[in-house]
């Protein structure tokens, strides 16, 4: 479980890790730590999340009224903070995962050519 | 969406709490604690660059920045307190003496009058552009034309004059205003005790009743709330008092004393004591209406412009074409304050000029400063300080510099208000309106960050200039500043001489104006003579009038002639009217009247208007007027005798350019049986204005006109305090109902004629020694800089044997270019604008050499004086020294 062979991850894309964030918050609210381990255990452990991006991150979506925070306990019984979606994020998400998938199909065809 | 105001503190606990939760995790994954908090760390990436970028990212920044410059910025002007006083006290005066003229501008050109609805108000002026005459007053039917021509809601010709009050201790005189009733629903203005007039009376002559001002009422009433019904003595007429005005209620008049009205009387001006209601009897001479809600003034003038078409075709009479009959409506406010508008903006030009130049000083002092603190500025920009940063601070610190002048400034102007109110001459209008109110409150402000923002740019953003490697590299060496910055401030100091010599043109052209006004020969003798001024009463029926007759006034006028004469250094006496008095008509509104001339009777309203003056023989030998032709008044041209008349010369070129005038006959009123004979003429006086030579005069006799505004001349060695009180006694002792008020010498007159010039004058001379002082200080300061510098440059020049003349010329030379580069930019642009003060001038041109070669040489001068003091300092250099130094 070193991070150290997370060179080999693939890197994120720009601007993808807010559209994953709000993917990953669907499911109910979420503390930022289980946010990021979240990322990297659906992506079978192929995407490199730093955690350090996270909370700037987090604070941008916060900042524009897509996700809210409060701060609470955690399964573990540690404080956390705790982070949902708002009827807004919810909205930005079917966007932005629209327009995430038409790019992918885009790229995917593109690619597909090339290989012929 | 603004920020929820997040703590860094909320921030960090937060990423404290994630990497608990990850230790924990790992933990639980078999780590040790050890290695569990290392891979947290790990996989956390950098704590503190997160932090910084939360930091960064929240909007807060921007304002903790900007709290941290001002701290900075109050920290660094206490580090120099000589700095900061010089600049906060150039701005403070710079913002104290704009922020005065401007509360006058904002009073007197930006203020609306003080009525309801003030844009529909307008000043009713009928014109003769025929025969060159404006403003000639009104008549009666064309007033009722107006009236009913249903472009106005109200139309009110106003007249007025002195009345005597008697009943109380001394008879006063006051100001009346004789309106029609009208009147105070066309100013929008309610009585707050009883009620003002019924605008449905149709009284034709005065209807007695009387509205009094709330000064009045307080003053001479004790504020009786049962003044209501009580009765006036007026002219020996007893009038009812229905209603007193509010406090603050003013005439639009143009002046302090025609604003100043203590009683309103209404009439209809068609029965006497008015003359009869007819076309061309002009006498209504100011009349003020309000146009129908929904019209614009050009609107109404075309209409307006209709209705005299019509008219003069209906009374072709009276209106004959090459008068050019036209009657002209203009926003009340602008014939308010129209004629004192060139000489404001002119002011707050000149004033904004001294400012400006206050700014560039400043400027020139911020970029000294700015060199000692290169240093400072490169070492933080060396430990990571953005340069938009550094420009921010340094700005922070010219506005906040700026900032503290400007309160400075509104403090000065707000102890010095009264002082500086005093100096305004009377005859300013709405002056009463000038107060600190917030919109020259918010000009200050503007002005102060305007400053702040001109001084503080050029230095911020050298800052932001600043080359780093050399800078640090130059640790040690005296040089403090680049070649770019001695550039920056010689360009400031020739812009600072430029405007300096600006103002100083400016102020040298109004000084040879006034100058040459006061060496003009009047043409009269002012010296040792006084006039006392009274007032006999006109009642409304001409049966009570106890000087109703010339043979009765005759009387009393001879009679206090012969009292006045044994007065205490009296030597001559004489009488007149008010238009007798030279040069004392800013005080009265009593213009030219009409006049007839004999075989050139012309239809209607081609006739000429000239000043008229009522006099008694004495008059001429007592102000020493010259008689060219003819004979001068006697005794016997008294009231039994045939009307006389002197004109002057003026008068006599005008209209007999070439025969002679004496023997010719003229009248004041085509109805007036009776003409008047010239018998002599004498030469022009400035009696009108001193800057006017000839205006023509006609001066009837007294004992052959029934004056009633009169004025008594004494000449003598008079003591100007007792004089009017045993002359007081002289004239009460022949009638006790008589008021005597008004004592001024002529030589006062004289002055208070020109207070208008003396005050600009002034204001503009200060504000030119303000910005010399200032420039030569610029000057100075770029010198001793440029010495400083050069120190080392100068003791090896000594050292190898340069005379220190040689110095000293070099200095000078340096300073003299750029005195002159300024002197000449600032003569061509007052080539360019001095015209625009043609109006304000009295006997030069605008471009008059004498006084631009005068300043530009005084300026030069001025800027050598200043550039040998350090040009002293560098020839006393000391070689060893400045090389030791090194």
């Amino acid at each position: 479980m070193s991070t150290q062979q997370g060179t080999e991850r693939l890197e994120l894309l720009q601007g993808t890790l807010d559209l994953l964030i709000l993917r990953t918050l669907i499911f109910g609210s979420q503390h930022g730590q289980g946010v990021a381990r979240a990322i990297q255990q659906t992506s079978d452990k192929e995407l490199l999340v730093e955690h350090g991006a996270l909370y700037p991150a987090l604070q941008r979506l916060e900042e524009r009224g897509w996700i809210s925070a409060k701060w609470g306990i955690s399964t573990n019984n540690r404080k956390a903070r705790f982070y949902s979606l708002t009827t807004a994020g919810r909205k930005q998400l079917v966007k932005e995962t629209t327009k995430w998938k038409r790019l992918a199909t885009a790229i995917g065809r593109i690619l597909a050519s090339e290989e012929a | 969406m603004f920020p929820k105001n997040r703590k860094l503190d909320d921030f960090t606990s937060e990423i404290e709490a994630h990497l608990q939760l990850e230790i924990e995790r790992l933990q639980d994954q078999g780590l040790s604690a050890d290695e569990a908090r290392a891979a947290a760390r790990r996989s956390f990436g950098n704590v503190t660059l997160s932090r910084e970028r939360f930091y960064e990212s929240s909007r807060w920044l921007g304002w903790e920045n900007f709290w941290q410059d001002i701290r900075y910025g109050v920290r660094m002007l206490r580090k120099s307190p000589g700095f900061t006083a010089i600049a906060v006290l150039t701005i403070a005066l710079g913002i104290g003496a704009t922020t005065a003229i401007f509360s006058v501008v904002d009073a007197t050109l930006l203020h609306t009058l003080p009525y309801p609805q003030p844009e529909q108000l307008v000043s009713v002026e009928d014109d003769l552009p025929g025969v060159g005459a404006r403003n000639v007053g009104m008549s009666v039917p064309e007033w009722q034309d107006l009236q009913r021509s249903g472009i106005f809601e109200q139309v009110s010709p106003i007249g007025g004059g002195d009345v005597n009050l008697t009943g109380s201790s001394q008879p006063v005189r006051i100001r009346f205003l004789n309106v029609p009733p009208n009147y105070p629903a066309l100013l929008g203005v309610k009585a707050q005790l009883g009620r003002t007039f019924d605008p449905e009376d149709h009284t034709p002559g005065f209807n007695l009743e009387a509205l009094i001002s709330d000064g009045l009422w307080k003053r001479a009433f004790a504020a009786d709330p049962g003044i209501l019904g009580k009765s006036l003595r007026l002219d020996n007429d007893l009038y009812r008092v229905i209603g007193v005005m509010p406090p603050g209620f003013h005439d639009p008049g143009r002046t302090t004393e025609e604003r100043n009205i203590e009683i309103w009387l209404a009439s209809g001006f068609a029965a006497a004591p008015a003359p009869s209601p007819v076309r061309n009897s002009r006498f209504l001479v100011r009349t003020i209406a309000r146009i129908k809600p929904g019209l614009t003034i050009a609107q109404a003038q075309s209409r307006v412009d209709a209705l005299v078409a019509s008219l003069e075709k209906q009374f072709p009479e009276e209106y004959p074409p090459q008068s050019a009959w036209t009657v002209r409506l203009i926003p009340l406010k602008e014939s308010v304050v129209g004629n004192v508008r060139q000489s404001l903006i002119f002011l707050l030009g000149a004033v904004g000029l001294v400012l400006l130049i206050g700014c560039v000083n400043v400027a020139n002092l911020v970029l000294a400063r700015a060199g000692s603190r290169s240093r400072e500025m490169a070492v933080r920009q060396a430990l990571g300080a953005a340069r938009t940063r550094l420009v921010r601070q340094l700005l922070t610190e010219s506005l906040l510099l700026s900032l503290v002048g400007g309160i400075c400034g509104l403090a000065i102007l707000f102890f010095t208000k009264g002082l500086l109110l005093q100096i305004v001459p009377d005859s300013l209008p709405r002056l009463q309106d000038i107060s600190i109110n917030w919109s020259v409150l918010l000009f200050a402000l503007l002005a102060s960050l305007c400053a702040g923002a001109i001084f503080g740019l050029a230095p911020a953003l050298h800052a932001g200039r600043i080359d780093l490697n050399r800078m640090l590299k130059q640790e040690g060496r005296g040089t403090k500043g680049s070649g770019e910055q001695t550039r920056t401030r010689r360009v400031l100091v020739v812009t600072e001489f430029a405007l300096s010599l600006l103002l100083m043109i400016a102020a040298g052209l109004l000084l040879r104006s006034f100058s040459d006004l006061l060496n003009v020969r009047p043409g009269f003798n002012p010296q040792n003579v006084m006039a006392v001024r009274t007032w006999l009463p006109v009642p409304n029926d001409p049966a009570t009038d106890i000087y109703g007759t010339t043979a009765q006034e005759a009387q009393l006028l001879r009679e206090v002639l012969r009292r006045a004469r044994t007065l205490p250094g009296v030597e001559e006496v004489a009488v007149g009217d008010i238009e007798a008095i030279p040069l004392g008509h800013s005080r009265n509104d009593i213009g030219p009247v009409p006049l007839i001339i004999e075989g050139r009777e012309t239809r209607g309203n081609q006739v000429p208007l000239i000043h008229r003056s009522t006099v008694t023989p004495e008059y001429f030998h007592l102000l020493g007027v010259t008689l060219l032709r003819g004979r001068l008044f006697n005794e016997s041209d008294n009231e039994t005798a045939p009307p006389v008349a002197l004109i002057n010369e003026a008068f006599a070129r005008a209209y007999w350019p070439t025969g002679n005038a004496i023997g010719k006959r003229v009248k004041t009123s085509p109805t007036n049986p009776s003409w008047i004979t010239v018998v002599g003429v004498l030469a022009d006086a400035r009696t009108e204005s001193l800057a006017e030579a000839a205006v023509p005069q006609i001066y009837v006799s007294a004992y052959q006109r029934r004056p009633k505004d009169l004025a008594i001349f004494l000449r003598g060695r008079l003591d100007p305090a007792v004089i009017p009180v045993e002359l007081r006694e002289q004239v009460q002792s022949v009638d006790p109902e008589l008021p005597v008020f008004g004592a001024q010498t002529l030589t006062e007159t004289v002055s208070e004629s020109l207070a208008e010039r003396r005050f600009s004058m002034r204001i503009v001379a200060l504000f030119a020694l303000t910005a010399l002082l200032l420039a030569g200080l610029g000057i100075y300061g770029v010198i001793s800089f440029i010495v400083n510098e050069r120190t080392h440059e100068f003791g090896i020049r000594l050292a190898l044997g340069a005379q220190s003349q040689n110095i000293l010329r070099m200095v000078l030379r340096q300073g003299l270019g750029l005195a002159i580069a300024g002197a000449a930019v600032g003569l061509v642009c007052a080539l360019i604008v001095s015209h625009l003060m043609a109006g304000l001038l009295y006997g030069v041109r605008p471009t008059d050499p004498l006084t631009f070669a005068g300043v530009a040489v005084l300026l030069i001068g001025v800027a050598l004086l200043a550039c040998y003091v350090p040009a002293r300092r560098a020839i006393r250099v000391d070689p060893l020294v400045a090389l030791r130094y090194e």
